[in-house]
């Protein structure tokens, strides 16, 4: 007899405590972020879409051996002799004509083991992250400067240049000028560059 | 009542019935968008969140989005459906939340009918939706949609019991089932009030009111179960049966369903306020009164009604999203091992001192 | 072999019935993601569970033989998502032992920070999705807005919210953040008052109780038989902790208690003990960290990484105390960059084992609280 009024007892004041706490929650401001009018503060580590400052990619394929999904497909050209490539930002001179570098976002895990290894630290993650598509593969982005016509002539023109030093004709011809066209890449809005440089492991 | 008043207005019997049989259905609509409105924003500012803000004004019109998209929606059955029982459904149960506004006192004037079995005719005609809720469950041939039906209609039956218990108690002190009488025999202040010990006097008065609060507490436990809010949603249990016996409805069809609950959950509110908190009668008396405007009291009552009976929604509400939610057997337990012994203890009581 | 059951309600049929056959799942808002539970009942009364599992396989260990070291750290956070930093510890942890390396002390205190905010951050999930099955919405939502603050935490640190890649094979990847010691002690101060909202709100509520009070009893001897282990185990009354047990990192450097179940309200090891146990964990945690960050030395934290991994042959099983019990590595090494064999001993995958025998003669319903208390994570049951 005791224990069932001690039972209606605790659960009239156990509802009441509870409704207590809720009725309190009632004045408490929300946490809500209203996220299409407002915006959260991203931190400055952020991990979202990459970005590959092709000025500086010296095509060594390190990022895309770092990256566990294979995500990332480089193909790359020697230059000729001749060609000037141009320079990284930190002075090393570039060596080959970068004619593929596509990263599928459909299939990055954003884990950034790609970014550490780069060598000129030219690939990086930036806070851009609403970047949906309603095609699959349209999330494959394609980071290389030349234009596709420029690029067939980069493999034409090294195959030619195999060919030619293969039949070991010393008659050099025909210096390629190289191309100066600045193509965009498919970024609409260049990110942001300040990102965790000062966390990489060399 | 409301049914002179159109006659006087239209002079057409036909047309005046027919004006007072929508009159609640409008406020059963404009109730119901109110009321889910107010579901969803009471639940997410005590989730520390902010509801729906996008339509309107804090989202206020987010219902009516709401409904249109449901009106658009493809009506879905399968093909192993009981056809016209799946049909039948949901207008059953609407249509059994309907008939218990018919006699519901929203103030002295509008009463869609003045039935002398008041509250009788609204727990009988109760009784249809439990017909239409195991309908639905049996028609849509799915385990989740029976089981929750079964459930429904074992906890809407046996929870009929203790709200009866507790509307005798009250019918034996005011001996009339007439809602409308009801309400006026609280008339006056707020002491006159059934959960204050009605409008007797002197020493019985005084011992009816601790009975009269546990009658409240024991009618307000056992409607909540009957019209199937936490604690006890068990037959449209998300997390157990899916959401139960409606769960292979889809639009407009589910709509009825929804509207029901809400229709439903403000009869309940209106009948306990009706029998322990003085109906329409307003607890700090009347404006109209005092400035010698007769046509304004119906409308003040009117608003003393609604307030009482959205109150008691609001505080359905808040259960619901304080509490868990009871299991089967435990819920049977409760209404057997404790809320019809405490009712009829309870009707004991309060029949002696009546007598007395 | 003869398990003891819960037969808490016993039933003679006198007429030959059939049993019905309930499918529940893979899609069923409570079975926590894709599991599928075939019950076989008795009117409401459950005589059998079949779970069935491999609805979210992803062939993580066959994945890891074909990546290397490194590599594999993103795919160990995707098993058990709710805990990833525990994973990546785990595997972190194995691999160092494999390759015989030392990693600094900072770099320990900071993986034993982020486990311990991990291990809240998963029983916060545990504990609210458990109200949210027995039907308390509102918990579910404070859990989670709890939550967000140490996700933010984590996001501030590697810029992830879920799957890290942070702690890794002898190192980290970043450094924390600046604010980071201070927003932890922050959000240490401002959890504490919420652990006892969430007990008014949820665990001493009488009808919390009722549900999961007696409900799915695991004895002691069970629950060893089946090798369950973490917040389970405890929960059944038996004082089993790796981080005390079997000390890896610098965990014997902190002072805090194991919680063990004692049937406060019901029986031990029933469904409300695995949650009190949860409960009383996540203030244990809060004490480890504040002594960690307390202690915390400075330190480099990637210096110790290893260019290029490629331990020795040989082969090792580290195991850690994970949210959900006792998380197994078994790596065998063949010399090469990839490892040869990854094998985990995956906690939710063993302690979902026991349900059949917590379940059997309950009601339909209690299935719900059984599974959560259980609580599983598909991606780690599946992996
Ligand atoms: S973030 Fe990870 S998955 Fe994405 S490209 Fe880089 S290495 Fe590959
Ligand atoms: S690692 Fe850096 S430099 Fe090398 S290919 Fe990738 S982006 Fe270019």
């Amino acid at each position: 007899m005791r224990e069932y009024f001690s039972n209606i007892w605790t659960s009239l004041a156990t509802i009441a405590i509870g409704m207590k706490v809720t009725f309190k929650h009632m004045f408490v401001p929300a946490v809500t972020i209203q996220y299409p009018d407002v915006r959260p503060e991203l931190p400055e580590r952020e991990r979202n879409r990459l970005y590959v400052n092709m000025d500086d990619c010296i095509g060594c394929d390190q990022c895309s051996r770092a990256c566990p999904v294979s995500c990332i497909e480089i193909e790359t050209v020697k230059g000729l002799p001749t060609d000037d490539i141009g320079k990284t930002s930190n002075g090393k001179k570039k060596a080959l004509w970068v004619t593929k570098f596509n990263i599928d976002f459909a299939k990055c895990c954003y884990c950034q083991l790609c970014v550490f290894p780069c060598p000129t630290e030219c690939i990086y993650m930036t806070d851009v992250y609403e970047f949906s598509e309603f095609e699959r593969k349209s999330l494959v982005y394609d980071f290389v400067t030349l234009t596709p016509e420029e690029r067939e002539q980069k493999k034409l023109n090294y195959q030619k240049y195999e060919a030619e030093k293969a039949a070991e004709k010393a008659a050099v011809k025909k210096p390629v000028t190289p191309p100066v066209t600045e193509v965009k890449p498919k970024i609409e809005n260049p990110p942001s560059t300040e990102t965790q440089g000062e966390n990489k492991v060399s | 009542m409301m049914y002179d008043f159109f006659l006087d207005l239209f002079g057409n019997e036909i047309l005046a019935a027919i004006v007072t049989g929508v009159t609640p259905l409008l406020f059963i609509l404009l109730f119901v968008l109110f009321a889910v409105w107010l579901e969803r924003k009471v639940s997410a500012h005590m989730q520390d969140r902010l509801g729906p803000m996008r339509t309107g004004w804090h989202g206020w019109l987010q219902t009516i989005a709401d409904l249109l998209k449901l009106i658009q929606k493809e009506d879905i059955s399968a093909s192993a459906n009981d056809k016209p029982l799946f049909n039948l459904a949901p207008i059953l149960v609407f249509a059994g939340s309907y008939a218990a506004f018919a006699a519901i006192p929203f103030s002295s004037y509008f009463i869609g009918s003045n039935l002398d079995l008041g509250i009788f005719f609204i727990i009988g005609i109760s009784g249809l939706v439990v017909a239409g809720i195991l309908m639905a469950g049996w028609a849509s041939n799915n385990k989740y949609s029976l089981l929750g039906a079964m459930r429904a209609a074992a906890q809407i039956i046996s929870y009929e019991i203790p709200t009866i218990l507790v509307v005798l108690t009250v019918v034996m002190i005011t001996r009339t089932l007439n809602l409308h009488t009801l309400s006026e025999m609280q008339t006056g202040y707020i002491w006159n009030w059934m959960i204050f010990g009605g409008p007797g006097t002197g020493l019985e008065k005084f011992l009816l009111i601790p009975l009269m609060f546990i009658g409240f507490l024991v009618i307000y436990t056992s409607t909540l179960a009957e019209v199937n809010r936490t604690p006890f949603d068990i037959p449209e249990a998300e997390s157990e049966l899916v959401s139960g016996y409606h769960t292979e409805y889809s639009g407009m069809k589910f709509a009825m369903f929804f509207l029901a609950e809400y229709a439903n959950m403000y009869a309940v509110s209106a009948i306990v306020s009706a029998l322990f908190l003085g109906g329409y009668q307003s607890p700090i008396g009347y404006l109209g009164n005092l400035i010698g405007v007769s046509w304004l009291v119906p409308i003040e009552q009117f608003f003393w009604f609604t307030a009482k009976g959205a109150f008691f929604v609001f505080v359905q509400m808040w259960l619901r999203w304080t509490l868990p939610r009871l299991r089967v057997d435990q819920l049977m337990a409760l209404c057997w091992k404790y809320l019809i012994p405490i009712a009829f203890v309870n009707l004991i009581i309060v029949g002696l001192i009546t007598v007395l | 072999m003869s398990f003891e059951t819960n037969k808490s309600i016993e039933y003679k049929p006198v007429v030959k019935t059939e049993h019905m056959v309930l499918n529940m799942g893979p899609q069923h808002p409570s079975t926590h993601g894709v599991l599928r539970l075939e019950l076989e009942l008795e009117g409401e009364i459950i005589t059998r569970v079949i779970p069935h599992i491999g609805y979210l396989h992803r062939c993580f260990e066959k994945h890891a033989e074909a990546m290397t070291y490194p590599q594999v750290v993103p795919y160990t956070d995707r098993m058990d998502y709710l805990a990833s930093m525990g994973n990546e510890f785990g595997y972190a942890v194995a691999v160092e032992r494999l390759l015989g390396i030392q990693v600094p002390e900072r770099v320990e205190y900071i993986r034993v920070i982020m486990a311990e905010l991990q291990r809240i951050a998963s029983h916060l999930v545990a504990l609210g999705t458990y109200g949210a099955d027995i039907g308390a919405m509102t918990p579910f939502l404070f859990c989670f807005r709890d939550r967000e603050m140490i996700l933010s935490l984590f996001e501030m640190t590697c810029g992830a919210r879920l799957l890290y890649n942070y702690i890794w094979v002898g190192g980290l990847s970043h450094d924390l953040h600046p604010d980071f010691v201070r927003k932890t002690r922050d959000f240490c101060t401002y959890f504490k008052p919420k652990i006892k909202e969430l007990n008014d709100l949820l665990t001493y509520n009488k009808i919390f109780i009722e549900r999961t009070a007696n409900v799915g009893v695991l004895p002691l001897d069970t629950a060893i038989n089946f090798g369950i282990s973490g917040p389970m185990l405890r929960g059944s009354g038996l004082k089993w902790d790796l981080r005390k047990d079997d000390p890896y990192s610098v965990y014997h450097k902190f002072d805090f208690n194991i919680p063990v179940g004692e049937g406060k309200v019901g029986t031990v090891g029933d469904c409300w003990d695995r949650y009190w146990v949860r409960v009383l964990e996540m203030e244990e945690s809060l004490k480890i960290i504040e002594q960690a960050l307390d202690q915390l030395p400075e330190g480099d934290v990637t210096s110790a990484i290893p260019k290029r991994i490629k331990p020795p042959i040989g082969q090792v099983y580290a195991r850690v105390e994970n949210p959900r019990g006792e998380l197994g590595y078994f790596i065998m090494s063949d010399g090469n960059v990839n490892p040869f064999r990854v094998k985990v001993r995956a906690p939710s995958f063993v302690n979902l084992g026991v349900m059949d025998v917590l379940c059997r003669g309950h009601m339909v319903a209690d299935i719900i609280a059984i599974l959560g208390s259980v609580d599983i994570v598909l991606g780690e049951v599946d992996r």
